[in-house]
């Protein structure tokens, strides 16, 4: 009895101190001149790197990078965070994919102090919609550092041949002009876009706002079933069916879909300017002369389409090494960097970037003046708003591949609506 | 209580070791269990403890990450798993589809092969070299490699058609060839691993059985039928059992030709493919470790079916 008693004691102070050692915010315990960085494969990661010696100069830490691919990324997350692994500090995540998910699962630090009381770093300076998007119960838990808006790639000397003077202004006409530059040009596609279930969702989002749609209303309640759902599903269905590359996949992510393009066999292409170098690039580009970029073409409600802020960066909750964390996102978010950054081609999510002339001088003037018309009409999301982001993808996505492959995208709608607002429904609860 | 055991034991080992202290004494009468014991201690840690721990996430609502509050929901999971007509089964039918019919072909095409390169020849070496590069070959390189020659616009696979007037095929892209198409992709790079086992057999064969039944007169395909396949019957199981387990379990190709879910109508998604998504893509850890269980329950089966077969063949 006595010796049981004093095992649980000792058991208890044990707990104890172990969740002592846990618990709390801005935990240092562990600090470290080393600070671990998760970063994925994009543009903005590359530009990072190269002016990482110059932080590790400044502040004399050491910044170990780990650098995967989204998915892998995104698996690397799952495992170590939900086994509350301390050996990753800052995490590039995306705020609209994982966000939600994560800082319910409290895997991101709170920030907010560290945030409002860093003078340089100035959290009024980023745009109020992206800002949103990585706050959660009005903590804000990541920074965003790049956003997305949805424009057309085009090939200007395709739309020469067909004697098109302009980009299409509005659906309508980029569906004519298509159809015109595909019969002038055997073997080239005149549409080419993602086709992946879930890949797809994101790029459909602009045709779907354009069209007066959304993936769910005001009240919460799923809307994939709409006119204006059922209208979008089939155009964007329909011009890849029709004006696609023959014997379309329906696996493509942008991937795929920008080799099509960038391989001169498509003339339209509706996609992320963040990913424009892929095709401005003669090193990756076989269209790289000739291609353009022009606002999203308007469909019934206008030209909308999204704005999202497509990456951020956050905190490990579980990280010992919180205060040279911050320090590496104070850096790399920081205006001097997001101006860097602005100017290798990545869209930033601070406004003094945009205002400023430096910030958009590299850009190609038609992509700058594309931006321009995306962030005045920019919708704030491109995918619906849950915790489990990747399924409620998959079922609105479902409608988009049922279109591409011929079937009835009415029906394949109402089908959807039913699942997503189950989901809904769920998720709710 | 030591008190009164002590002396038994005392004069157990009395006798034996007059004056080694009591550990070693209890260590020598454990001996067995003392050595087997890191052993054991890898299996409990490395196998046991995780399978237990998913066996115990199938009975609880884990969603989300594994480390927030679940519920103990009994076999909820399981019903619901079960009676998934969307999803579940029709992933069974396609990993019972891969795995029978890669199996088939590459028992069937690796007997042959083995039977050619059974006698020596000239170049034999080379040969051999050839036939088993696919088997060095990463599964995901081997994926993405073929996942450009099936590129249906502008993959090797449809040009090499075009020559010969048939028109260009969707491959991987089409709703109804994909799973095909990746059987054949497995065939391509396991035949070599069959071929191996059965080599490896052909090769222990004594060569009097077959020297008799020629004097009898017995044809080529004959001496195959009745001599050769059943001294061989044994091998050809361990070659259908570790091949099967492994095409049952096959992630790798699948997911590197057409990428999460198996692709937009989740063409090539078996139970692995699909106990991936459940915890990977929608965190539903729950459910994936019911699938994973079920999974697993399925291979022990066929794997004991098989080795009782096995067994039964030993000895005859």
């Amino acid at each position: 009895m006595g010796r049981r008693s004093k095992i649980g004691t000792s058991l208890a102070v044990v707990a104890a101190m172990t969740l002592s050692a846990c618990g709390g915010g801005g935990d240092d315990s562990g600090a470290s001149d080393t600070v671990r960085v998760t970063l994925v494969n994009h543009v903005w990661t590359e530009n990072i790197r190269k002016a990482l010696p110059e932080f590790e100069k400044q502040s004399g830490l050491k910044v170990e990078v780990t650098q995967l691919g989204e998915d892998q990324l995104s698996d690397q997350y799952n495992v170590k965070l939900n086994a509350g692994s301390s050996d990753i500090d800052v995490m590039m995540y995306r705020p609209l994919q994982e966000g939600r998910l994560f800082a319910k699962n409290k895997y991101l630090a709170d920030l907010t102090d560290k945030a409002k009381e860093s003078g340089d770093f100035d959290l009024g300076d980023f745009q109020e919609a992206p800002l949103s998007a990585t706050s959660y119960e009005q903590k804000v838990v990541g920074i965003p550092i790049i956003t997305e808006q949805q424009v057309l790639y085009y090939r200007k000397d395709l739309l020469e041949k067909s004697g098109f003077t302009a980009p299409p202004q509005t659906l309508d006409e980029l569906k004519t002009q298509a159809a015109k530059i595909q019969a002038d040009n055997p073997g080239v596609a005149g549409f080419v876009a993602r086709t992946g279930k879930a890949a797809a969702v994101t790029q459909f989002s602009s045709f779907l706002f354009s069209f007066g749609g959304d993936f769910v209303d005001e009240s919460g309640k799923s809307t994939v079933n709409s006119d204006a759902a059922k209208q979008a599903y089939a155009y964007y269905g329909g011009m890849l069916r029709e004006h696609g590359p023959a014997n379309i996949s329906t696996d493509m992510s942008w991937s795929e879909a920008m080799a099509i393009f960038t391989q001169g066999q498509a003339a339209f292409y509706p996609e992320a300017n963040s990913l424009y170098k892929n095709a401005t690039d003669p090193a990756k580009s076989k269209v790289s002369e000739t291609v353009g970029f022009a606002p999203f073409p308007a469909g019934p409600a206008g030209s909308k389409p999204y704005n999202v802020p497509s990456w951020g960066l956050a905190i490990n909750d579980a990280s010992k090494n919180q205060s040279n964390a911050w320090k590496f996102i104070e850096w790399a978010a920081g205006k001097e960097q997001t101006l860097e950054q602005q100017k290798a081609g990545v869209p930033g999510a601070r406004t003094s970037v945009w205002e400023n002339p430096e910030g958009i001088a590299t850009y190609p003037k038609d992509m700058a003046d594309a931006i321009t018309v995306s962030l005045a009409n920019g919708v704030g999301h491109d995918r619906p708003l849950v915790e489990r982001v990747a399924q409620a993808r998959e079922i609105v996505g479902q409608p988009i591949v049922d279109a591409i492959t011929g079937k009835d995208a009415a029906a394949s709608a109402d089908t959807a609506h039913e699942a997503f607002q189950k989901f809904l429904d769920d998720e709710a609860r | 209580m030591p008190a009164v055991t002590a002396p038994s034991r005392a004069s157990r080992g009395a006798s034996v070791m007059p004056d080694t202290p009591g550990w070693a004494r209890w260590a020598n009468d454990h001996r067995k269990w003392l050595f087997a014991a890191p052993a054991m201690a890898f299996v409990a840690a490395l196998i046991i403890f995780p399978l237990a721990w998913t066996a115990y996430l199938s009975l609880t609502d884990s969603s989300g990450s594994v480390r927030a509050e679940s519920e103990f929901i009994g076999f909820r999971n399981y019903l619901d798993v079960l009676s998934d007509t969307t999803r579940f089964w029709p992933a069974v039918g396609r990993t019972a589809a891969f795995t029978g019919v890669a199996l088939f072909f590459e028992v069937v095409l690796g007997m042959a092969i083995a039977l050619l390169l059974w006698r020596p020849f000239r170049g034999e070496k080379w040969v051999r070299v050839a036939i088993l590069l696919p088997l060095v070959a990463t599964p995901v390189a081997v994926g993405m490699m073929w996942r450009l020659i099936f590129d249906p616009n502008i993959g090797m696979a449809n040009q090499v058609l075009g020559w010969v007037g048939i028109g260009p095929q969707p491959w991987l892209a089409g709703q109804h060839t994909a799973l095909p198409t990746t059987i054949f992709i497995d065939i391509w790079q396991w035949t070599p691993m069959v071929v191996l086992i059965l080599l490896a057999g052909l090769t222990s064969l004594s060569n009097e059985p077959q020297e008799a039944a020629m004097i009898d007169g017995a044809s080529a395909w004959q001496r195959f039928r009745h001599v050769t396949l059943p001294l061989l019957m044994p091998t050809v199981i361990v070659a259908v059992l570790l091949r099967g387990i492994d095409a049952l379990k096959t992630f790798d190709i699948l997911y590197a030709t057409k990428g999460r879910g198996g692709g937009s109508f989740h063409e090539v998604e078996t139970l692995n493919v699909y106990a991936y998504g459940l915890s990977f893509d929608y965190n539903e850890y729950g459910l994936s470790s019911t699938v994973l269980i079920l999974f697993f329950l399925i291979i022990i089966g066929l794997m004991w079916a098989l080795t009782a077969r096995r067994k039964k063949e030993a000895g005859r």
